[in-house]
């Protein structure tokens, strides 16, 4: 999942002055071979595994070993099928799981990063160096490390297997503060929060009504980045959650696999599973990226 | 496989982790053995497929008599479960029932995770034989889990294909190498079977049947033996035939393997009693073709197996309800009742003897469907197992066991070597734990 590549904004035409006039002759347009090839190769290593996935979750149990690797087998209906009823639909409610972890997890961790990296790209207050570079120690910090202290502090507070031990932990995420923190030094302008304050709003207002909107493309940023690092975190939930029915995809995932040597691997309901709990992120993906070329227009400052 | 390289990341950022946090979480630990009595409700960690079905059995049934009911929570089998046991023990939230395997037993004891129930299960020793049930007691007065399943180590070839090629099923381990060697002069496009190394239970259970014991103990210290006279046997053995290049070198468990078997290109597989289930998805095909037999021997006059898998159900120490809790345990595995919904609802072969040759057991596996006393043989091999000795890091000669064969395999190396290197492992490990190792 994690090979999805970040889409590249196309340059719009005629963005750059000059190119529709001038038409080049076919020899400069010659196409660098090495750099080619070489992203052709990238490219091909990326998706071969995604291809794999999505022509094995075709193949029933049968076909799954014995026929062609890429050739497409007659059993996705089935799979999925099987899939629905395995423990009573239980996948769906994974999914569902998820979805609710990453969304709303995503979505208020992206309110506290915004917040915060506001304040701290804005005001300027003793320890706001100090507090930074703790943050950056936080980015540097792998979250695997945290999982089992934060296991046994929540069980402290008896919070263990149930939504919010896996939410909670995942509210406060120190690269989006610091994305955000960039993104307000650089898209906010002084001047403007200045002109705010001649005009007598007060700080919240400031921040809601006009640093906000000029934050939204950075904050869509941390809003995906968040998602899909929730979306596809395993030890966080694996250590919180006992409960399938509150299970993540992830973790899902993972049981369907490892039931015991005495019990055939139910691979093509994985591989399946595997295949769907890909989609909502691509079609989050191609959804959201709209958002970016706002940029141009909301990050404009009159002069 | 990838993620059994998920597995172990997960098991060693858990365990930096855990080492981090120890000495903060040592004083939340709580002695309770106090069991109470009336109503209980008790929840139970297992991967086992189908368990809540079996379980509402006993919810509907003993259960509701006694006011206990009980909960499954579907896990994740594997060494992670250990480790997730053992984190919500240091928090005191451990369930009151985990499944464990038998060489998980050891680690979870020494984390003092494991209740004593020998109280609690009077008579359920005569139900299991005295190889299984010495693995849940550890070698001491104490009983530390009932038994469950059990995977006794057979011998399992194409028959027709055997036949084919004028091979007759191997006795001995002499006559196994032998039998490799005919194949590959009769017909060098095919193999006998692989040595693969990506899964440690395998090694475990042939070192176990030629007499190894890998961890014992003597008073307070621990005696760790991975690279003893019996266990070098079966490495030297094994390494032999992949050097000569009689067998393959490649892993079990792969799109490749399952291929391989699924051909006939690979003509026998040492597995264990399970095997039907694996060859089921792995080699479906090939369904009818395939015959078991006993385990080949060391010499002519002995008669035993290793065992490959099995678990059983434990009771915590952070359980409330400790009595409550191994009388449930040991109606799961000792009532006909439960062990014949266990085995049609979660296809396993049930530790109990008993149960070994009745209900469910009656007929073949529908893989083996022709082979009509299928289960009267495999609880007579079953009879056979030789005793384990496990210990408290077998996690860690475990993967040492996959890093340090999988590279010998690959590279048709000294497999002497890779056990030597197991061993150092395993005891650095220990002492590091900060176990006394006897040098």
């Amino acid at each position: 999942m994690s090979s999805l590549a970040v889409p590249q904004a196309e340059p719009r035409a005629g963005s750059t002055p000059g190119t529709a006039q001038d038409r080049r002759p076919p020899l400069r347009r010659r196409i660098a071979l090495v750099p080619t090839v070489t992203l052709l190769l990238g490219a091909l290593y990326c998706l071969l595994p995604v291809a794999w996935v999505v022509i094995a979750a075709t193949k029933s149990g049968r076909e799954l070993f014995s026929t062609f690797t890429f050739l497409p087998g007659t059993g996705f209906a089935d799979n999925v099928r099987d899939l629905t009823a395995y423990r009573d639909g239980v996948y769906w409610q994974w999914m569902a799981n998820s979805a609710l972890y990453a969304g709303l997890g995503a979505l208020l961790s992206t309110c506290v990063s915004a917040v915060s990296g506001y304040a701290l790209a804005t005001y300027r207050f003793r320890g706001r160096e100090t507090i930074f570079n703790v943050l950056l120690a936080g980015v540097l910090m792998p979250p695997v490390i945290l999982a089992v202290p934060q296991y046994l502090l929540l069980a402290q507070a008896d919070l263990t297997d149930s939504y919010l031990s896996v939410l909670l932990p995942q509210i406060l995420f120190p690269y989006g503060v610091y994305l955000a923190r960039i993104y307000a030094a650089a898209a906010v302008p002084a001047d403007v929060v200045e002109a705010g304050r001649m005009d007598g709003a007060s700080e919240w207002r400031i921040f809601t009504r006009i640093a906000l909107p000029m934050m939204i493309p950075g904050m869509v940023t941390v809003f995906l980045f968040q998602f899909v690092a929730i979306w596809n975190n395993f030890l966080l939930p694996y250590i919180m959650l006992s409960d399938d029915e509150k299970f993540p995809i992830t973790l899902g995932l993972f049981t369907l696999l490892e039931q015991g040597a005495n019990t055939p691997a139910l691979y093509t309901l994985v591989i399946t599973g595997a295949f769907l709990a890909v989609l909502p992120l691509v079609a989050l993906f191609l959804v959201i990226q709209r958002f970016w070329s706002l940029d141009l227009l909301s990050g404009a400052v009159k002069s | 496989m990838p993620y059994t390289k998920r597995r172990r990341l997960v098991r060693t950022a858990v365990a930096i982790a855990l080492g981090a946090t120890t000495l903060a979480a040592c004083g939340s630990e709580s002695a309770d053995s106090e069991t109470e009595s009336g109503p209980a409700s008790l929840t139970y960690w297992t991967w086992t497929p189908g368990m809540d079905k079996v379980v509402d059995l006993w919810n509907k049934g003993p259960g509701k008599k006694d006011q206990i009911t009980v909960t499954v929570k579907k896990q994740a089998s594997g060494d992670t479960l250990v480790t997730k046991i053992l984190t919500a023990h240091k928090a005191g939230k451990a369930p009151d029932l985990v499944q464990a395997e038998y060489q998980a037993l050891p680690t979870l004891v020494s984390n003092d995770a494991l209740a004593d129930i020998s109280k609690h299960v009077g008579g359920a020793e005569d139900e299991f034989a005295g190889g299984v049930w010495q693995q849940t007691t550890l070698g001491t007065d104490a009983v530390y889990a009932v038994p469950q399943d059990i995977g006794p180590m057979m011998f399992y070839y194409r028959e027709d294909l055997f036949k084919q090629y004028g091979l007759t099923v191997p006795t001995t381990w002499d006559e196994f190498a032998e039998t490799a060697r005919k194949l590959k002069k009769a017909a060098p496009g095919k193999d006998l079977t692989t040595f693969s190394a990506n899964d440690s239970g395998l090694f475990a259970g042939l070192a176990q049947q030629a007499g190894a014991k890998w961890w014992t103990t003597s008073g307070d210290q621990w005696k760790v033996s991975i690279d003893d006279a019996a266990t070098q046997k079966v490495a030297k053995f094994w390494g032999g035939l992949v050097k000569e290049g009689a067998i393959d070198n490649q892993p079990m468990y792969t799109p490749a393997w399952n291929k391989a078997l699924n051909t006939g290109k690979q003509i026998a597989w040492v597995s264990a009693v399970w095997a039907p289930g694996t060859l089921t998805t792995a080699a479906p095909d090939t369904k009818g073709k395939w015959a078991m037999a006993p385990l080949p021997q060391w010499s002519v006059s002995e008669n035993r197996t290793g065992s490959w898998g099995g678990s059983s159900t434990a009771v915590t120490t952070d359980s409330k309800h400790q009595a409550a809790a191994a009388k449930f345990a040991t109606w799961l595995n000792t009532d006909s009742e439960a062990l014949n919904a266990l085995a049609k609802e979660s296809g396993i072969y049930p530790a109990a003897t008993n149960a070994q040759t009745s209900g469910a057991f009656l007929k073949p596996p529908a893989y083996f469907s022709h082979q009509a006393d299928f289960y009267r043989k495999a609880a007579d091999i079953a009879e056979t197992t030789a005793p384990s000795a496990w210990g408290p890091n077998v996690n860690v000669a475990y993967t040492t066991f996959k890093d340090t064969f999988g590279a010998a395999a690959k590279s048709k190396s000294d497999f002497g070597a890779a056990l030597d290197e197991m061993q150092a492992d395993t005891v650095a490990d220990m002492k590091k734990q900060g176990f006394e190792v006897a040098p």
